[in-house]
């Protein structure tokens, strides 16, 4: 492999502090060096960054992938491939698959396949309870050796306070966070979408706040008793992020994501039945907005992580209560934080670096989310300035159900590496993957 | 086909007060032709109507049917069981499959909310919605108003909807309805069975229906479904009818003569004291006579009848 030079573009690297215009260094599938005036070795490939951004590689830590099991709309392939189209170079996978991801052979299988595709890396998350049924755990110290960085029931809670418990006391043991979707099964039941004026009007089941904050309260109380780190999947409430900061005020382990949909979209998006803007948990209200934005500039919330959550095109163009929860995210997610946060100047571009980076690559210590000489050679370059437009037929995904289509976006990606080899380059188009829409 | 309503009639939500009144207005001269002998009109010859029912209905159904009947429309009856739908095939293939038919309407009953929406964005023909889940049943928040509106002006007369509001299309259209015509609307009812925020859309809330009783002109008192018991949202069928059921001592402590209306089925001893249904300001049958000429006026404009000729219209004038 080719050493190769990334000259002159915007360094942000909040790992580290810097913000500067310099060059890097990619050698050996690692970071060599990162400074001005860096000449380029013997035979290396040069990448012209003047007036782009070079960042570590973006980290996503909940992405669903759907293989094995539903490979008509998702493989690890074409998951791994959009994401280094958006500028991640590293995703979590989340285990709801068919079968569950939780024994070695099947997470074994997801490093493997990962492998093949040769894009993103792709860390398997592992089941928390075998089958995700809630009642007995997962073999935790052979799922991590077998490559899992966390644990996490997603699709659902984990679904008692005793079963949280024990898997936060175990997780000790391997130093892995027990990432919890909040959701009281109990008030969420038949819900489609927020319960609010709007789900009042369309006459659709609404999913409560309290669905959310009465599990972040439960986590919390069981961070506190046992010390173990719980990470909040997709955070959408007011609530939730003030007991939040209020538990990290305390020192308690706990972190937190918020999706690009919770931080940019209410629940008006539910007009019309848009099947696209249905997704769990639901859109919430300005206030709510509001609040997770306000979460993100203060730390309360370490990081954005997308989500993605492709479905069958038929599966979405349905009534609104038969349709499934969940959007696309990783081709938006990077344009639209730039878009909707740095440009109108909520969040700094280092911080929203710090954001999709270096945080998320920190709560499941990954070695990647830094530029530090040594580092694994992940990076994406991109064009802050440059504008696009969402074409959801353009997406390297299998799936296209966002509610962003049409958008126009500001921050495009011009390179992604992965391991110091170039694998996205704008203006790269699927090459005829077969699509799950028409 | 475009007219004074559009292409569809999906709710009263999205229909402009001067909407609802031309549909009122036309069901004046329908409600006639239900009088006669022999009743029928060739207004709507020719034109072919489907009444597709993914939930069970008798009332509406049969109302719908006698409306496009007596304006000789030709019909077809589709139901879910036993149809292509109970096999698996989805909405819209099913809208589409019917529309290759070449058809003019759609009257649809669904269980989902915003059905009637999605089947009208995807086929050419009109779509009226007959109750689509807990969303709206816009035809019998008109034959609502067109009673009240027989026996007292709409404006500022005191409705208040009584019951459980949260699963009802009912409440919601006539709300809609109500609003748009100048009503004032209240609802009472358990808090569990009254949807978070209701306010917002204007209503006042009444927690006891005595205070509901002694605030309004007209109930509106919605069926309470036996489910709702099973699901926990009150305890017992019996505990509602000591608390909120419509009685008539409950009545007699009214300052005004109240004129009660019931969408039906009525489940009697639940929501509503029997004495009271039968009783003397009951318009509850009026309001099922007034729905076979509301649902005329409704056929009538969405086939792009002119609401100024209706009279002309039903003499024969063919079309």
């Amino acid at each position: 492999m080719k050493p190769i030079l990334i000259r002159g573009a915007r360094v942000v690297d909040p790992s580290v502090g810097r913000d500067e215009v310099a060059d890097i260094l990619l050698d050996g599938g690692v970071v060599r060096a990162v400074g001005r005036g860096l000449g380029a070795p013997d035979g290396a490939q040069v990448l012209e960054a003047a007036g782009l951004v070079a960042a570590p590689g973006l980290v996503d830590l909940h992405v669903h992938l759907r293989e094995p099991g539903r490979e008509d709309v998702e493989t690890i392939a074409t998951g791994a491939r959009a994401a280094v189209a958006g500028g991640f170079t590293a995703v979590c996978a989340m285990p709801n698959t068919d079968p569950v991801t939780d024994n070695q052979a099947a997470v074994g299988f997801i490093v493997s396949q990962a492998r093949l595709a040769g894009s993103a890396r792709v860390h398997p998350i592992s089941a928390v309870s075998l089958g995700q049924k809630g009642e007995q755990m997962a073999e935790f110290g052979e799922l991590v050796a077998a490559g899992a960085v966390a644990v996490s029931d997603d699709g659902r809670p984990v679904a008692t306070a005793h079963l949280m418990r024990t898997a936060l006391e175990y997780a000790l043991t391997f130093g892995i966070p027990v990432i919890d979707h909040c959701e009281d099964v109990t008030l969420s039941h038949g819900g489609a979408m927020h319960e609010g004026i709007t789900s009042t009007r369309l006459g659709l089941k609404g999913i409560p706040r309290s669905a959310e904050d009465v599990i972040v309260a439960r986590d919390i109380a069981l961070a506190e008793l046992t010390g173990g780190h719980v990470h909040f999947a997709h955070m959408s409430t007011a609530g939730a992020v003030r007991m939040i900061r209020e538990a990290k005020a305390r020192g308690l382990a706990v972190t937190a994501e918020v999706t690009p949909h919770h931080l940019t979209l209410t629940d008006v998006a539910c007009e019309g039945y848009d099947t696209n803007a249905k997704m769990n948990p639901p859109l919430r209200e300005a206030q709510d907005v509001a609040a997770v934005r306000a979460g993100l500039v203060d730390g309360t919330i370490d990081c954005i992580a997308t989500d993605h959550a492709p479905h069958h095109y038929d599966a979405k163009e349905a009534e609104f209560d038969n349709a499934p929860f969940g959007v696309v995210g990783l081709e938006t997610a990077l344009g639209l934080a730039i878009t909707e946060l740095v440009e109108p100047g909520i969040l700094s571009l280092p911080t929203l670096i710090e954001r999709m980076a270096t945080r998320p690559a920190r709560i499941v210590h990954l070695p990647g989310g830094t530029l530090r000489p040594g580092a694994p050679a992940d990076v994406v370059v991109f064009d802050p300035a440059a504008e696009w437009t969402v074409e959801p037929a353009r997406f390297f995904s299998k799936s296209r159900n966002t509610p962003f289509a049409g958008r126009r976006l500001r921050g495009l990606v011009r390179w992604t590496l992965v391991g110091g080899r170039v694998t996205h380059t704008a203006g790269d188009r699927p090459d005829s993957p077969e699509r799950s829409a028409p | 086909m475009s007219g004074a309503l559009g292409k569809d009639l999906l709710g009263l939500e999205y229909l402009s007060a001067d909407q609802i009144r031309r549909i009122l207005d036309t069901a004046e001269p329908f409600k006639e032709i239900s009088e006669r002998a022999i009743k029928k009109v060739p207004v709507l010859r020719g034109k072919t109507i489907v009444n597709l029912f993914f939930e069970a209905s008798t009332r509406t159904r049969i109302s719908f049917e006698f409306a496009e009947k007596r304006l000789s429309a030709d019909t077809v009856n589709v139901a879910a069981s036993g149809s292509s739908v109970s096999k698996g095939e989805t909405l819209v293939d099913t809208a589409r499959n019917l529309e290759a038919m070449r058809i003019d309407m759609v009257v649809m009953r669904h269980m989902s909310s915003g059905a009637a929406k999605f089947l009208a964005d995807r086929i050419e023909s009109s779509v009226i919605n007959a109750g689509d889940g807990k969303h709206e049943h816009p035809t019998q928040g008109l034959l609502d108003l067109l009673t009240i509106r027989d026996h007292r002006p709409i404006a500022g007369t005191k409705v208040c909807i009584v019951g459980d509001v949260l699963h009802s299309r009912v409440a919601r259209s006539n709300i809609w309805g109500l609003l748009k015509l100048g009503a004032e609307v209240a609802v009472c009812g358990p808090r569990s069975l009254l949807p978070l925020g209701i306010e917002a859309l204007g209503v006042r809330v009444f927690r006891r229906v005595e205070e509901a009783i002694a605030w309004a002109d007209v109930l509106n008192v919605l069926r309470l479904q036996l489910e709702r018991m099973e699901a926990g949202y009150i305890p017992s069928l019996r505990e509602y009818y000591r608390v909120f059921g419509v009685t008539v001592e409950r009545l007699a402590k009214a300052p005004r003569e109240l004129l009660i209306l019931h969408p039906g089925p009525m489940n009697r001893g639940v929501e509503i004291d029997s004495r009271v249904a039968d009783g003397p300001h009951s318009v509850i049958l009026h309001q099922v006579t007034n729905g076979v000429a509301v649902r005329m006026a409704v056929l009538y404009l969405l086939a792009g009848g002119n609401p100024d000729l209706a009279e002309a219209a039903k003499g024969g004038a063919d079309r």
